[in-house]
């Protein structure tokens, strides 16, 4: 029976596994870029994600005041209401991921780098008051108050202890990445409104079928993220070849040390990439909210682990590598959840991963930011 | 140089926490409860205390507030009324964590003013703690720990304020064969202890009928290949094993595919806020088996008045399980072996059922599943099933 | 890296704290060591003590317990998965899954499909993860750096999903009334008493910090060190790399095992929810936090993983939050862990290129 089943609903699964994989592929250029730039595994990535789901909701609630449901219906909107509201809101998941990506950057990695600045000092001042006030007031605005009182002084002594010029090991980045992770996600869980409970999104699209393709349904929400995903991977791609910071970009994930020789501001490139993988997320959490109408603070985990693996598997560093992977690890989970039911999903997705390694050791593309050949 | 770039710094976090202090205004009212939930009850000269095993924080934080709220609620009102000889409670997290509740049991165990304890909130933490507490003599109760082995693993002091997944999934079964009478029925589960359990029992009751069944992850946010599933052998009734998170991702995926099946969930998607409310238009109609009721109109209002919200899942059997010890302290048991022989001999009417234990521990009136339904979104009683 | 610098980073306190000992004549460190080793013995027992007592117990919940069933554990694994990461240099993020082989077998063998008993479970545990690791490492070591990375990652998931949906490993229901060592005489491994799992989980720690100590002093160990510092310079020099990393990665899988086991022993029930990703995560930060390569180092670096979100229960829901702070502040300011490996600034000279 389960034989036949994946003959039927072949292009249904094609169809979701398509949407699923741009998804992947869109947080995976995050992972891909700092990882073409820097060599390392930006763990925290999915929380910048996750934050953007986070900038969706907060546009769509408290922005343009629509509530979850009217009268138990659905708030549709449709026309122009609907474009403005889709596009302010994916702006809004841009914009509070890439900061929050800058802000992760300067606090959690750059120090590591020996290049610590005030900002991050700042930052890291703050967070040490906050943890400090914990020990004498339960109520956050104590404790808000009190680790800003904290923040002028602490931060002055970190920014002398902060280790100029010394580079720390790349696990050292690891582990400052997946504590940052942590983190954030647990700041969602603690002061969000719902804590630990799932936040669903309203859904003002309605989600008519457009057309039927080989028997499966291609809704309207689907063909907004093939088409979103894909300009927004294309704009990336011109950004990289064409721009004097792409130039950059490029130059650094080459050879850091040379870009920095002749003239490339090493720190500005790593800030831009972390940037524009941050918008990257941003977007993709637009998209997410759009097909699945929901967030939660441990969104990001799995769906973070998932598109480093579609980096991985696409090849680390390569930005068409990214789309590859993510769209081949969303078929790959659909099939074969399909034919070995959907509790294997993941072992399916290490699975393939495995195997492409096996025969192409550095992913089916190949690394290559710095190859110039993007 | 390095002044003026920490004071601009500064001055940009300064005015980002103003921003979130703003916002979070609104919050206030919200983490205030929390903080007063979480401390215990003012009693000066407490005669006794009993403990409550719960997931506070972790992943499964969410299943656990109602049941610290139910539990709360009993203790509270009890103490009201009984301010000379007041109780204590006093909660422990396990995060639902089988790895972190023998730690928590010792505990428990080593606070000799603890008499009783109100839980553990899972079948796992069960599992690992309940060696301790059987040592120990103290008597358990829980409200929400379902698995159809506990009863069966010889534990002195393990007792069961509802039906287990035993009675539970032939129950729906049941249902859905005699009510609803569909020619074709499709099972997904979420591969955890509960959600498979009670997957399986309804699939093995359903026999023949059964056209599709698939596990989903409950961690990921795409069930597409179950959809699809369920999309192309189109059965009648769709029965999920799982907890309320995911059975609103797959109400929504579902009906979005255009799956039009009656959907048939278990007790934990009994929640009025975290199933019929998130999922809206996509919740309407389904079915909600579930060994827990209400409660009455009393204790609605008074869980509705102290928390400004519905009774969640399990809070009802949290605060018939928080009664039962209570009661036992009250009627005069001093130790904790007093308080085990009284709550094996208790027999009084709590507000889901008049609770009485059976030898090895499962509430005698056990045996009714209830059979909810989402009506205009609110969920509602529709029959008992015997 | 200049020279005044890399002085500067051998000098921290911890390592003249170091030095001075290895300075003292050889009777002064014995007596020494034994009245150290005396002291963690009655580790169970720190709770009793006026101040340190105030600082290490664990409020909520029972010290004596999270020493065997978390601390003890940790320690073991952070020492086991150094010799993966800090020896050989390997990332390794699915550490969790020899854990899981090592508590799953000794459950499986002592009361899910057979009745040996427990000390007959306990080296089959060890033997089952070694074989474990050699499987997966046959394929994988052959990959670099963070390739690595997310195909161990996998392969911990495949483990518990495996775990999850096998009837024969007790599925999602999982496996209890695991055995328990047997007692000797004074040594009564009950339910309530946990301190002769301490007893007997110290004296592990021990042996196995005092085997290590020889490997890595031994031929193996500085090929390993090879290995680590710059693979391809080691392997013209004539080491066989891939046979020493498979022999650090079966080591690794071997002590996991073993943890997993005594893991399973003590708690007596297991289920897949007990080796979940994330704890692969904290196995490594264990190791980093403590100081990568550092025996002594990765020991605290376990301690401290395991115990301060137990010691500040206290802060409720935020601790896992402070948590991640803590994470980030250890890291910024010392990059190396809380106990550096000995001549580790000299050992990344390379400016991060290596990958530990």
């Amino acid at each position: 029976m389960s034989h036949w089943l994946i003959y039927r609903t072949f292009w249904d699964l094609t169809v979701s596994g398509i949407v699923l994989g741009l998804i992947y592929a869109l947080v995976a250029l995050g992972y891909t870029m700092v990882y073409g730039v820097l060599r390392l595994i930006n763990f925290a990535h999915s929380e910048i994600f996750m934050v953007g789901t986070f900038g969706v909701l907060i546009s769509l609630t408290k922005v343009f005041g629509i509530s979850l449901f009217d009268d138990g219906q659905y708030p549709y909107r449709s026309g122009f209401v609907l474009v403005a509201i889709l596009v302010c809101s994916i702006i809004a998941a841009m914009v509070v991921s890439g900061a929050g990506a800058i802000v992760l950057e300067r606090t959690a990695y750059r120090p590591l780098r020996g290049a610590g600045d005030a900002y991050g000092a700042v930052v890291l001042a703050f967070l040490t008051g906050l943890i400090a006030s914990f020990l004498f007031s339960d109520h956050i605005m104590t404790n808000l108050a009190i680790a800003a009182v904290i923040t002028g002084p602490v931060s002055f002594g970190y920014v002398r202890i902060f280790r100029r010029g010394r580079q720390a090991p790349r696990l050292a980045f690891l582990i400052s990445a997946i504590g940052s992770s942590m983190a954030m996600a647990e700041a969602v869980a603690t002061w969000g409104p719902e804590q630990r409970s799932v936040y669903t999104t309203p859904r003002v699209l309605e989600k008519k079928v457009l057309f039927n393709f080989l028997g499966a349904d291609v809704r309207i929400d689907y063909v907004i993220v093939a088409i979103g995903a894909i300009l927004m991977m294309t704009s990336l791609l011109l950004f990289v070849n064409r721009t004097r910071l792409g130039r950059g970009i490029r130059a650094v994930a080459q050879d850091a040390e040379t870009a920095r020789i002749l003239g490339v501001n090493v720190n500005s490139v790593i800030l831009v990439t972390f940037l524009l993988g941050g918008a990257m997320a941003g977007g993709a959490a637009m998209m997410f909210t759009l097909v699945y109408d929901q967030t939660r603070f441990n969104i990001g985990f799995l769906l973070g682990v998932k598109s480093f693996t579609a980096a991985v598997l696409g090849g680390i560093g390569n930005i068409k590598g990214a789309l590859l992977g993510g769209i081949v690890l969303g078929l790959a989970e659909n099939y074969g959840s399909s034919i070995f039911g959907g509790q294997w999903k993941d072992v399916i997705a290490f699975v393939v991963l495995l195997t492409v390694l096996m025969f192409r050791p550095t992913g089916i593309l190949g690394e290559s930011l710095g190859k110039a050949r993007v | 140089m390095k002044k003026s770039n920490l004071l601009r710094a500064g001055a940009v976090l300064v005015s980002l926490s103003f921003v979130g202090v703003a916002c979070g205004g609104s919050d206030n009212a919200a983490s205030d409860t929390t903080a007063a939930m979480s401390t215990e009850v003012t009693c000066d000269a407490p005669v006794a205390s009993i403990a409550l095993q719960f997931p506070e924080t972790g992943d499964a934080a969410n299943l656990g507030a109602p049941m610290l709220k139910g539990a709360q609620l009993a203790v509270d009102q009890y103490n009201a009324a009984n301010a000379d000889a007041c109780v204590t409670l006093k909660t422990f997290d396990t995060q639902g964590d089988p790895a972190k509740a023998p730690a928590v049991a010792q505990a428990v165990v080593s606070d000799a003013t603890i008499l009783g304890l109100v839980g553990p909130g899972f079948s796992g933490e069960s599992k690992a703690a309940l060696p301790l507490y059987d040592e120990a003599g103290l008597a358990t109760i829980t409200g929400s720990a379902t698995n159809a082995e506990l009863q069966n693993a010889g534990f002195k002091v393990f007792h069961r304020i509802l039906a287990n997944d035993a009675v539970q999934g032939p129950a729906i079964a049941k249902y859905i064969s005699e009510t609803l009478k569909p020619a074709s029925v499709g099972i997904i589960d979420d591969a955890s202890d509960y959600g498979k359990g009670l997957a399986d029992a309804v699939k093995t009751a359903a026999g023949a009928t059964v056209k599709a069944s698939d596990s989903i992850d409950p961690k990921a946010a795409d069930f597409s290949a179950a959809v699809s599933k369920m999309k192309d052998a189109n059965p009648e009734v769709i029965f999920y094993g799982g907890y309320y998170g995911e059975a609103v991702k797959l109400s929504t995926q579902l009906r979005d595919a255009g799956v039009k099946s009656t959907l048939v969930f278990g007790d934990g998607v009994k929640d009025q806020a975290g199933y019929a409310d998130a999922a809206g238009p996509a919740a309407e109609g389904a079915l909600i088996a579930c060994p827990c009721k209400d409660g009455d109109a009393t204790f609605v209002a008074a869980w509705t008045a102290k928390y400004n919200e519905v009774p969640g899942t399990y809070g009802a059997e949290y605060y018939d399980a928080a009664n039962v010890l209570l009661n036992v302290i009250k009627a005069g048991a001093k130790d904790r072996a007093a308080v085990q022989t009284a709550v094996n001999a208790y027999d009084a009417a709590g507000i889901t059922k008049q609770i009485k234990f059976t030898e090895n521990g499962e509430a005698t009136e056990a045996a009714t599943i209830y059979m909810y339904k989402v009506e205009g979104g609110k969920i509602t009683y529709v029959a008992d099933i015997k | 890296m200049s020279l005044t610098e890399s002085f500067r980073q051998r000098t921290t306190p911890q390592l003249q704290l170091g030095n001075r000992f290895r300075a003292l004549p050889r009777s002064a460190k014995w007596s020494l060591s034994a009245l150290l080793i005396a002291a963690l013995y009655l580790t169970p027992y720190w709770p009793d003590v006026p101040v340190l007592g105030w600082i290490i117990n664990t409020p909520g919940t029972s010290f004596e317990n999270v020493l065997t069933d978390q601390i003890m554990m940790f320690i073991l694994v952070a020492l086991g998965l150094n010799v993966v990461v800090g020896f050989a240099g390997l990332l390794d993020l699915g550490y969790v899954g020899f854990y899981a082989v090592g508590a799953y077998t000794t459950a499986v063998v002592t009361s899910g499909q057979f009745t040996l008993p427990w000390i007959a479970a306990l080296p089959l545990s060890v033997i089952m993860a070694m074989i474990a690791g050699v499987i997966l490492g046959t394929p994988t070591l052959r990959l670099r750096g963070d390739y690595l990375a997310i195909v161990t990652l996998g392969f911990g998931e495949i483990i518990r999903i495996t775990a999850n949906n096998s009837n024969w490993l007790g599925g999602p229901r999982g496996i209890s009334k695991i055995a328990r060592p047997p007692s000797i005489g004074p040594l009564q491994f009950g339910v309530l008493n946990a301190k002769p799992y301490w007893y007997l989980g110290f004296t592990v720690i021990l042996i196995v910090i005092f085997v290590l100590t020889r490997l890595e002093n031994s031929r193996v160990g500085r090929a390993w060190a090879a290995v680590r510092e710059d693979e391809d310079a080691a392997e013209l020099m004539g080491v066989d790399t891939f046979k020493f990393k498979l022999w650090a990665f079966a080591i690794g899988a071997a002590i996991g095992g073993l943890a997993g086991s005594l893991y399973a022993s003590k708690v007596g029930f297991i289920n897949p929810d007990n080796f979940q990703l994330q704890l692969s995560i904290l196995f490594l930060a264990a190791v980093v936090l403590g100081g990568t390569g550092s025996m002594y180092g990765v020991i605290m670096g376990g301690f401290l993983v395991a115990w301060i979100p137990e010691r500040f229960r206290g802060f409720s829901t935020r601790r896992y939050f402070v948590f991640g702070v803590v994470l980030v502040l250890v890291m910024v300011f010392r990059p190396q862990g809380i106990i550096p490996r000995r001549g580790a600034a000299a050992g990344i000279a390379k400016k991060g290129e290596s990958d530990v």
